[in-house]
């Protein structure tokens, strides 16, 4: 391997000879001489984002690890992304993709405060609600799948739906949309998602849950996800919406971690000493 | 030499071209994007004298993971508002969800438009039509769904269509689609159709009649949906949750939700 | 030759380069634990066989038996599991008959991970070894390409995820017998409602240097509804050609005949409708 990632799993010229462009479709031959290509795979990748809904909002939570393979590459990168002050997008999978939909949003948002004017409450009741959001971000993935060029991200949307009741759904690269009391995505929907449906098994439990339970719940899950998901880290966003707005803080450190079986483990088998 | 290098590369370094390299194999391979996937679920309508009953689970699943207990795959088509209000069609769709959305999303703006040009509400004939009309439109890109429509014909008959991905369909007595259809659609052979059914009565060897299917009232199918359903949670690990169950008659859509095993 | 028969190896290969598939083996997509104690150890798991999709055993046994007061709990492919535990049992019963001593924990895990190793991975048994001997209570793991793993509480199977999610919520050191067998017994019901390869009950197993103690069925969360319906068919639905009567005395010419009644003509009562 080289560094050159543009390289990678390509036939090389002084073995297989130089690429022939007289075969490609004419379109793509005369204009650049080499073949459309789309995201086959993920390169910067973000693991699980997690989220529960409660009475009167939603926790999310992401950590701010950037992986390069199973490289450690960026370690300040905020996963979260306020929309406005209704909704919240958590994102995993290609950070590459997250940038690009970030950069879709912001533009997104602008436009509507054109068109929807001044910040008081008045204006609040037209704001684009996570709901809307959440089928604004399930088109824009289910379309891009359907023509082959997928963004690579599993994301979680959150907020209040235009009635202020708390919403939550997720999105994923194949426009698959589903939406749950408790949702995580990567490698915590295998080891989040059973701590957290303990917490809130329905709707009914969400609606009795309060903030503080649910922030300890997430809390407690992104300690599980870090002692288990070898693409973690122990820093992390946690987000709270609820109708005061978007609390977020970017810069949490994981708290009352216990290694504590760790000493008395000695060898994998017979050893003694 | 058509190399990528907009970049400079060291000039001993050999220099690579864009087709995929070969596997170690010798296989050629591509690891691509796979567009499609699968979320699991059943699906199931029955179309008695008088009405027609679709039913389906509501778990959401990839792998051997839940996505979530509650995501319905029966869907009302046209009516007014966001809650379908007067709709007197159903459709459930089964498979790839996205797609699925996609297509119940098409096949209701169809419905709903018909209404608006035409001042009357689609019937079900034309409806089944046209959905076959959208699937086979994406004959080399299809919907990767097990379609069934239901309703009330313009006789006042429950009618029950049954799609193939690409829009082949046919007008049906029962039909069961998706994971456990294997499963259910022998039982319904013999529970609603009669199939290896004969009359007790009749004579001994090839004397022997089949036993004539005949229309079944609401309670009983009610009662068989329940029971396929039941017992397609026993045996497919990707049926669970949730029994959502639309009865739609000539006064509309009653919609009846009933917990099923969640292992 | 003792072992296994590879002779038809080269004609499987070549009928699955034509496409002919391999045969569906029966896997335990399972999850099973262990925890240990004060005074003891604890293994559980749920009892959903399956075959791809499809549920092949809504209650089968995935406790198996190596000595009485050792046991495996078994993930992978059920034959597999099912025979290298008997294996290893009847191996053990020799070595300990041959020595006069009571077997060691230790003595079954490297038998298996030696067995295991052996076979290159292609024995698909991820196995948790658990038990009681003269050098006190312990816990391995053992996969099915020979690795083995010696710690205080552990998961395996396709549930093993969801269960690890609840020991590391709520493992402590020093627990009692009771704390241990709640604590196994949820990890295991994680696993069976949020894994789709696990489902039903939940078999725990406690061991003690004084005894052992199977709970067969410890928990049984998920009971099937009465069917809404009575589907009793009238004597005479199904069509018959012809018909002819063997009695028991004519059968006798050929075969011996023998009546089986009471406990032993049935290991497990099918369900069948009332």
């Amino acid at each position: 391997m080289n560094h050159f990632p543009e390289a990678w799993g390509r036939p090389r010229d002084d073995i297989y000879g130089s690429y022939n462009p007289q075969f490609l479709p004419n379109s793509h031959a005369q204009q650049s001489g080499h073949p459309t290509t789309h995201t086959q795979s993920p390169i910067v990748t973000g693991t699980s984002v997690i989220a529960v809904k409660y009475k009167d909002g939603v926790v999310i939570a992401a950590d701010n690890l950037a992986s390069y393979g199973s490289l450690a590459r960026f370690t300040d990168v905020h996963r979260l992304k306020p929309f406005n002050k209704k909704a919240v997008v958590g994102f995993g999978g290609d950070v590459s993709d997250m940038q690009y939909l970030d950069r879709l949003l912001n533009s997104l948002d602008v436009k509507e405060n054109y068109s929807h004017g001044h910040d008081d409450a008045e204006s609040d009741k037209a704001l684009m609600s996570a709901k809307n959001l959440h089928t604004y971000l399930s088109k824009v993935m289910y379309k891009r799948r359907s023509d082959f060029n997928p963004l690579w991200n599993a994301l979680l949307v959150c907020g209040l739906s235009e009635d202020g009741t708390p919403f939550l759904a997720s999105v994923d690269l194949l426009g698959t949309t589903f939406s749950a009391p408790t949702l995580a995505t990567g490698f915590g929907a295998h080891l989040a998602q059973p701590i957290l449906r303990r917490v809130v098994p329905d709707e009914a439990a969400s609606k009795a849950l309060d903030k503080e339970a649910a922030v300890a719940a997430v809390k407690e899950c992104m300690k599980v996800l870090f002692y288990r998901d070898a693409r973690s880290m122990n820093e992390y966003s946690i987000a709270v919406v609820d109708k005061s707005g978007v609390d977020l803080k970017q810069k949490e450190k994981l708290e009352g971690q216990s290694w504590a079986f760790a000493e008395q483990i000695k060898g994998y088998g017979t050893q003694t000493v | 030499m058509a190399s990528i290098s907009s970049f400079a590369m060291p000039s001993e370094a050999p220099t690579y071209s864009f087709a995929a390299a070969q596997s170690a194999s010798g296989q050629p391979r591509q690891h691509g994007f796979y567009p499609y996937t699968d979320n699991g679920g059943s699906t199931l309508g029955i179309s008695g004298d008088s009405f027609t009953i679709l039913a389906g689970d509501t778990r959401s699943t990839s792998g051997y993971n839940i996505n979530t207990r509650y995501a319905p795959k029966l869907f009302k088509l046209g009516g007014s508002g966001p809650n379908h209000e007067g709709s007197k069609i159903v459709l459930s769709v089964v498979g790839f969800a996205a797609d699925g959305n996609a297509l119940q999303e098409r096949l209701d703006t169809i419905v709903k438009m018909y209404k608006y040009q035409h001042g009357k509400d689609i019937s079900v004939h034309a409806c089944a039509q046209r959905l076959s009309h959208i699937l086979y439109n994406k004959r080399f890109f299809p919907y990767y769904v097990h379609a069934i429509l239901g309703g009330i014909d313009e006789e006042g008959k429950g009618a029950l269509y049954s799609y193939d991905p690409v829009g082949s369909y046919e007008r049906e007595q029962c039909r069961a689609a998706g994971a456990a259809a294997s499963l259910i659609m022998p039982f319904l052979d013999n529970q609603v159709n009669l199939k290896n059914q004969y009359d007790p009565n009749s004579g001994p060897g090839l004397e022997k009649v089949q036993r004539v299917p005949k229309p079944l009232d609401r309670t009983t199918v009610e009662e068989i949906v329940r029971d396929a359903f039941t017992s397609a949670v026993e045996r497919h690990i990707e049926v669970g949750d949730g029994l959502q169950m639309m009865i739609i008659t000539k006064d509309g859509i009653e919609e009846v939700y009933t917990p099923l095993k969640q292992d | 030759m003792p072992g296994f028969d590879f002779s038809n190896h080269n004609r499987n290969i070549a009928l699955h380069a034509r496409g002919v598939p391999l045969p569906k083996a029966t896997s335990t997509g399972t999850t099973i634990v262990g925890a240990l104690y004060n005074g003891g150890v604890v293994i559980a798991a749920d009892t959903r066989a399956t075959s791809g999709p499809i549920v092949a055993d809504k209650n089968c046994e995935k406790l198996h038996y190596i000595s009485p007061q050792i046991w495996c709990a078994g993930a992978g492919t059920a034959a597999d599991t099912e025979f290298t535990t008997a294996l290893i049992s009847s191996n053990l019963e020799l070595h300990a008959l041959s020595t006069g001593r009571k077997p060691r924990v230790v003595t079954v895990m490297t038998m298996l991970k030696q067995h295991l190793f052996r076979y290159q991975g292609h024995i698909g048994a991820y196995l948790v070894v658990a038990g009681c001997d003269p050098t006190g209570s312990h816990l391995f793991t053992v996969h099915a390409h020979g690795s083995t793993d010696k710690l205080p509480y552990v998961t395996m199977g396709s549930g093993s995820l969801a269960a690890m999610s609840v020991f590391e919520t709520q493992w402590k050191r020093d627990m009692t017998r009771d704390e241990a067998v709640k604590l196994c017994a949820d990890a295991i019901q994680a696993g069976i409602f949020n894994d789709l390869g696990s489902g039903s009950n939940v078999d725990v197993c406690v061991i003690t240097p004084e005894k052992t103690e199977l709970m067969r069925n410890y928990i049984t969360p998920n009971q099937r509804e009465k069917k809404m319906r009575d589907y009793k068919f009238a004597r005479g639905t199904t069509a018959v050609l012809n018909e002819k009567i063997i009695t028991k005395e004519e059968i006798s010419k050929y075969v011996v005949v023998e009546d089986v009644t009471g406990e032993q003509a049935v290991g497990e009562k099918m369900e069948v409708d009332q």
